[in-house]
């Protein structure tokens, strides 16, 4: 059922039947290591390029998410998945591995959320029995698209990100029984407040996140209070503090001790990852790994996830276009 | 995008420059001018070697810019010159090891894009700007020298 302007509020909420996370070795040092299903020390994940090494993560991730929901290849319904090389590839060979039916997406580092929204809705209107929801990204494969090469020898602004080497699958299942599911998902508006810098992407995406959530909290008819947790995807450090300054100037203030960043809780400062963890499988991993795993554990009972994207290109960066950001939400909860 | 900013923009503006922590600059210049200084003392220290081998004031120079160069690629090859460069910031980039890094760094990353469209035009994705503004503009002032000397004095 359609909530106000941009939410659907699922009638036939589906499952989370299973998740699986996979990150590479510095977040494997990270605060939350030991949440994760599996850490790779080999970035190239035994492959020859960088590429195919994001594509096998990915691939194994969806496999073990099936493997966990016990959801066989011939069973399985649907794949909704992205990242951010050029053209989805290491989604798309990775979906060639798995063969299942394929939804590819882009929606920047929020692919993971606007997912979980897509595939919630059609297996709440009865098109899909299950989908699997995934997301991908490499340190390295973001580094040679975006910015430099590797051995370049060169200095970061402490407002860049560090793109997560991540990946994250959540099975999603109609049925009923206790457990968790996706109960509300909400569309996100592009907004642009004219940040060019492509160092800062926390600033060109925070206000898309506000939008985002007080378009959830608007259209159904909620606040932060009736959240145990509000989480945002890669804002970071700095993007958070910006997110909470905009919540305290519209005058309808974020309690902090609610708002979680899973870019700001992938490393620790001391890691040199600058403003925090970012790319589509940042959010995907900590949602999948820590946030999840705490919802099972009775620690979390509803909890909002929302996944931010900056719509940009290394081309849009070099005609020195505005940054237009994205934010997708969906609900959680244990029932 | 040539509009310009609403005041609602503007505003959003002064919140993320508020909010945003700035690089440290005196920490960067310092860290800069040690490690800068010092390629710059192994280079005069190579030529002071090129010398009391007699090799000349033609061929000392040059002898100092290969090795340089040597030192640059093979520290890029072997993972290091990037540290060095994350900690020296300029004092690494400018001078001329940090010129190889920019050659040597593409060179590795796109070998795997094949050898004609990966590794030869990408070699020159950083060095090449450099050059082709370093040329431009030592042509420029050579006319202005040439003319400068011709003329006027």
């Amino acid at each position: 059922m359609r909530a106000g302007k941009q939410t659907f509020c699922y009638e036939r909420p589906p499952r989370i039947a299973a998740h699986a996370s996979i990150v590479g070795p510095k977040e494997s040092k990270g605060p939350l290591a030991a949440y994760f299903d599996e850490a790779s020390q080999d970035d190239l994940f035994g492959q020859k390029t960088w590429e195919l090494g994001e594509s096998e993560m990915l691939r194994r991730c969806a496999g073990r998410a099936m493997r966990e929901g016990g959801l066989t290849q011939e069973e399985a319904q649907a794949f909704f998945s992205g990242d951010l090389n050029n053209q989805i590839i290491a989604t798309g060979f990775a979906a060639r591995a798995l063969g299942l039916p394929f939804v590819g997406l882009y929606g920047a580092c929020s692919t993971f959320v606007e997912g979980l929204v897509l595939a919630s809705a059609l297996i709440s209107g009865g098109y899909l029995g299950n989908a699997l929801c995934a997301a991908s990204s490499h340190f390295c494969t973001a580094e040679r698209q975006f910015r430099f090469p590797l051995e370049m020898g060169t200095q970061r602004p402490p407002s860049a990100h560090w793109t997560a080497t991540a990946a994250g699958c959540a099975l999603l299942r109609a049925g009923e029984g206790p457990g968790l599911y996706v109960t509300a998902g909400t569309l996100g508006r592009i907004i642009d407040y004219k940040i060019k810098d492509a160092n800062h992407m926390g600033a060109a995406m925070a206000p898309a996140v506000q939008s985002t959530i007080t378009a959830h909290f608007d259209d159904t008819g909620t606040t932060a209070e009736d959240f145990d947790l509000i989480a945002t995807g890669d804002l970071g450090w700095i993007g958070r503090d910006i997110l909470l300054e905009l919540f305290r100037e519209s005058g309808r203030p974020m309690p902090p001790e609610k708002l979680v960043d899973c870019g700001a809780s992938l490393f620790y400062q001391e890691q040199d990852a600058h403003a925090g963890g970012s790319g589509c499988g940042c959010v995907a991993s900590v949602t999948c790994g820590w946030l999840m795993k705490r919802m099972e554990q009775g620690e979390l009972k509803r909890i909002l996830v929302t996944g931010s994207g900056a719509m940009l290109s290394p081309t849009s960066t070099m005609q020195a276009e505005t940054i237009p950001g994205i934010a997708y939400a969906v609900r959680l909860e244990v029932k | 995008m040539s509009e310009s900013k609403t005041p609602q923009e503007k505003h959003y503006e002064t919140i993320v420059n508020e909010l945003t922590p700035n690089s440290r600059h005196l920490r960067g210049c310092v860290r800069a001018f040690w490690v800068g200084g010092l390629i710059c003392v192994i280079g005069q220290a190579l030529t002071m070697l090129a010398q009391t081998l007699e090799l000349g004031e033609l061929t000392a120079p040059m002898f100092t810019s290969c090795a340089l160069i040597f030192l640059g690629t093979t520290l890029t090859g072997i993972g290091v010159y990037d540290r060095i460069g994350k900690y020296a910031g300029a004092g690494s980039v400018v001078p001329i090891t940090g010129f190889a890094n920019s050659v040597a760094a593409p060179a590795i990353e796109f070998r795997r894009e094949g050898m004609v469209l990966g590794l030869g035009a990408k070699l020159f994705q950083i060095a090449g700007p450099v050059l082709t503004y370093g040329i431009s503009s030592s042509i420029i002032v050579g006319v202005i020298y040439w003319a400068v000397k011709e003329w006027l004095l």
